[in-house]
């Protein structure tokens, strides 16, 4: 287990560099005066040359490259005061360390993302276990049917549609809002009812067939007709043969849906004007405010890609040849 | 040429390959003389879902190519402010709100008008599916060229080569790819246009198709590849390359024809997906600005006034309902007829 924790965090740490590298060429070569940005409107040209050297603009790119890769892993100090070991920078337009800025955003998407994929893994994989023990049945079909039907509407058209239902029409419910799950445990419950289980929507459908056709699949194995066979009960075989089999594929799926689920969560926040890390992403991005664009893109592929890593690790748990190897 | 692969597609050039003439010769009399490409319509055929699937289908692209027809049919604009033309008076309410019920529904206006601005909902609707549904078209034909080539390459070429593209492919497959199209959009504006100018609608929409180009080849890049690694060692190929063929011509006559199938099963799930995330960018913000007609745009006016106006969202939310449902399924029929094995 430790050696494959090595080897992926090492091979993480590669690719946040080479993203990190491409993304800031990238950025830094577009053709505009970053320090012009940061000054605002009716800037003199002697405040300008000040940002400008405040902000390490100046200096060739590579050498800008290099402070920003030291800063990450060592920390740096700006006119703004000194900035901590994950160091990404200083906002242009607010002056704020980025740092703070995502920090401050992101416990709304993480529960947006975590939440989301607690809803649609449990209704999902739930009802395609029912499709898949009740085949060929009315129940069967009309699951089937609904998770088509469910899979074509999108985040921003279910939510006003959920909203006009259940807050404006019926008051049944207040309109979402984050509360830190430390200060308020049902507060946060209730006020993230609602982006759950829309977001989760979109996904479930497609976990309700790709759990019911992974089943069908394994309940065929050989081991699973032995099992019955034997004389062991079919909802014995049902839950401990077949679908510890069945999980391995949807575990493979959950590892390549990370990053939709991370844009879901961006859709998600818009639909339901929730201030997380997508709004960040997009208002750092029209600003044109580069430090802040950088750092919301690298958190995001680091943070998809720690899941990814979870993801993996899982596979040890579900199926034993993996842990071998 | 009739390859012995099970995933035997159309039946490109079939008869245009001499040293396979004789086999298909012997296939035409023991199969009636079906192609696989017949075959596989015939099965499409019988699926009546599919069909009517695939009319829908039909039916959208045809109300997008023929957008500026119909407007012109219709007599009216997506652009024009209507509230303030003299010739529809009273067309909103003193709250900016449409004053006929449902929108604004009217004789002369059959989807309702927008709130506050008084513009037409119908030939904002169609004009916005045809911005929708050409840039996806022209995002998914780059994105499915680039794949096929960089999945060939690797594929057939293999080595050294293969190791590179596939650590290339890896890489940009790491990149959450949403997040990237959001902060890649102002940016690479800003490669063409100074951000003190006004940036052209025809610019946005060609740095729209060229972020998503960029990050959109890797997974058919994938399929193209591992699907040419098994071919590549088949008989028939091996017999061209003996025979003298060059590379060239075993990849287009030898291994294209038969991974035409996965290619064109792949493409058709990713044209709506490319809708998707268009309408995506544009709902966010970055994408169509104003003016433009753009279907996720109006999804972005329709959630802000959806608690005045709910009617707003109901036209272009069942379009583009009805699109992706008949597209997921014409998805599936199309899989199912091209391999009948997959039993749902």
């Amino acid at each position: 287990m430790l050696p494959f924790l090595i080897r992926r965090l090492s091979g993480a740490v590669v690719i946040m560099f080479l993203i990190g590298a491409f993304t800031f060429f990238l950025f830094y070569s577009i053709p505009q005066d970053f320090a012009e940005l940061a000054c605002g409107k009716n800037c003199s040209p002697q405040n300008i040359a000040v940002i400008r050297e405040n902000l390490g603009l100046d200096q060739p790119i590579a050498a800008q490259f290099r402070d920003f890769m030291m800063g990450i892993v060592a920390g740096r100090d700006f006119p703004q005061g000194h900035c901590p070991a994950p160091c990404l920078g200083v906002s242009f337009a607010s002056g704020d360390m980025v740092w703070d800025s995502i920090i401050d955003r992101f416990p709304l998407t993480l529960s947006l993302t975590l939440g989301g994929l607690v809803v649609f893994l449990v209704v999902g994989l739930g009802a395609g276990l029912i499709a898949a023990w009740k085949r060929g049945t009315a129940v069967d079909k009309a699951l089937s049917g609904a998770s088509i039907v469910l899979s074509s509407f999108q985040i921003y058209l279910l939510g006003p549609i959920v909203l006009g239902l259940l807050v404006y029409s019926t008051g049944l419910m207040e309109n979402p809002k984050y509360v830190s799950p430390f200060d308020s445990p049902g507060g946060w419950f209730l006020g993230m009812l609602i982006p759950w289980v829309v977001m989760a929507t979109i996904f479930t459908a497609q976990y309700t067939r790709m759990s019911r056709s992974t089943m069908i699949e394994q309940l065929q194995e050989e081991h699973v007709r032995t099992a019955r066979a034997k004389g062991m009960s079919r909802g014995y075989v049902f839950f401990r043969y077949a679908w510890r089999g069945s999980l391995i594929p949807i575990v493979t799926i959950i590892g390549i849906d990370l990053s939709s689920l991370l844009s879901g969560a961006v859709v998600t926040e818009f639909t339901f004007d929730l201030a997380g890390l997508g709004r960040l992403a997009v208002e750092s991005s029209v600003n044109k405010d580069i430090p802040l664009t950088m750092g919301v893109m690298m958190f995001g592929a680091f943070f998809i890609l720690m899941l990814n890593i979870i993801v993996d690790l899982a596979y040890a748990f579900i199926d034993p040849r993996v842990r071998l190897s | 040429m009739t390859s012995p692969t099970q995933a035997a597609g159309t039946s490109t050039d079939a008869a245009m390959v001499p040293e396979s003439l004789t086999e298909a010769a012997r296939e035409d009399t023991s199969q009636e003389g079906l192609s696989p490409g017949r075959l596989m319509w015939l099965r499409f055929r019988r699926d009546r879902v599919g069909v009517i699937s695939a009319c829908a289908v039909f039916a959208y692209f045809a109300v997008a190519a023929l957008a500026p027809v119909i407007s012109w049919l219709y007599g009216k604009d997506p652009y024009t402010l209507y509230a303030q033309d003299p010739n529809y008076p009273g067309l909103l309410n003193d709250f900016a709100m449409p004053a006929a019920p449902f929108g604004g529904v009217s004789a002369d206006f059959w989807f309702g008008v927008e709130p506050n601005v008084g513009r037409d909902v119908f030939t904002m609707l169609i004009y916005g599916m045809r911005t929708s549904l050409f840039m996806a078209l022209a995002v998914t034909l780059t994105t499915v060229l680039t794949g096929v080539v960089i999945g060939m390459v690797g594929g057939y070429f293999g080595g050294r080569v293969d190791y590179w593209l596939g650590r290339v492919t890896d890489f940009f497959l790491s990149f959450p790819n949403q997040l990237f199209f959001i902060a890649f959009m102002p940016v690479v504006t800003a490669l063409f246009v100074s951000p003190k100018d006004e940036t052209p609608a025809y610019l946005r929409a060609v740095v729209i198709i060229l972020v998503l180009w960029f990050l959109g080849w890797m997974a058919m890049a994938r399929l193209v590849r591992s699907s040419v690694l098994g071919l590549r060692e088949r008989e028939f190929v091996e017999a061209a390359k003996v025979s003298g063929a060059s590379p060239w011509r075993i990849v287009r006559k030898e291994i294209l024809p038969n991974i035409v199938t996965p290619i064109l099963v792949q493409s058709t799930y990713m044209l709506p997906s490319n809708i998707l995330t268009i309408a995506f960018l544009s709902f966010v913000g970055v994408g169509f600005v104003e003016p433009t007609p753009d279907w996720g745009r109006m999804f972005a006016t329709a959630a802000d006034i959806y608690e005045q106006d709910p009617a707003f969202m109901f036209f272009p939310g069942v379009a583009l309902f009805v699109f992706v449902l008949a597209f997921n399924l014409l998805g599936d029929s199309v899989r199912d007829a091209f391999d009948p094995k997959t039993g749902r």
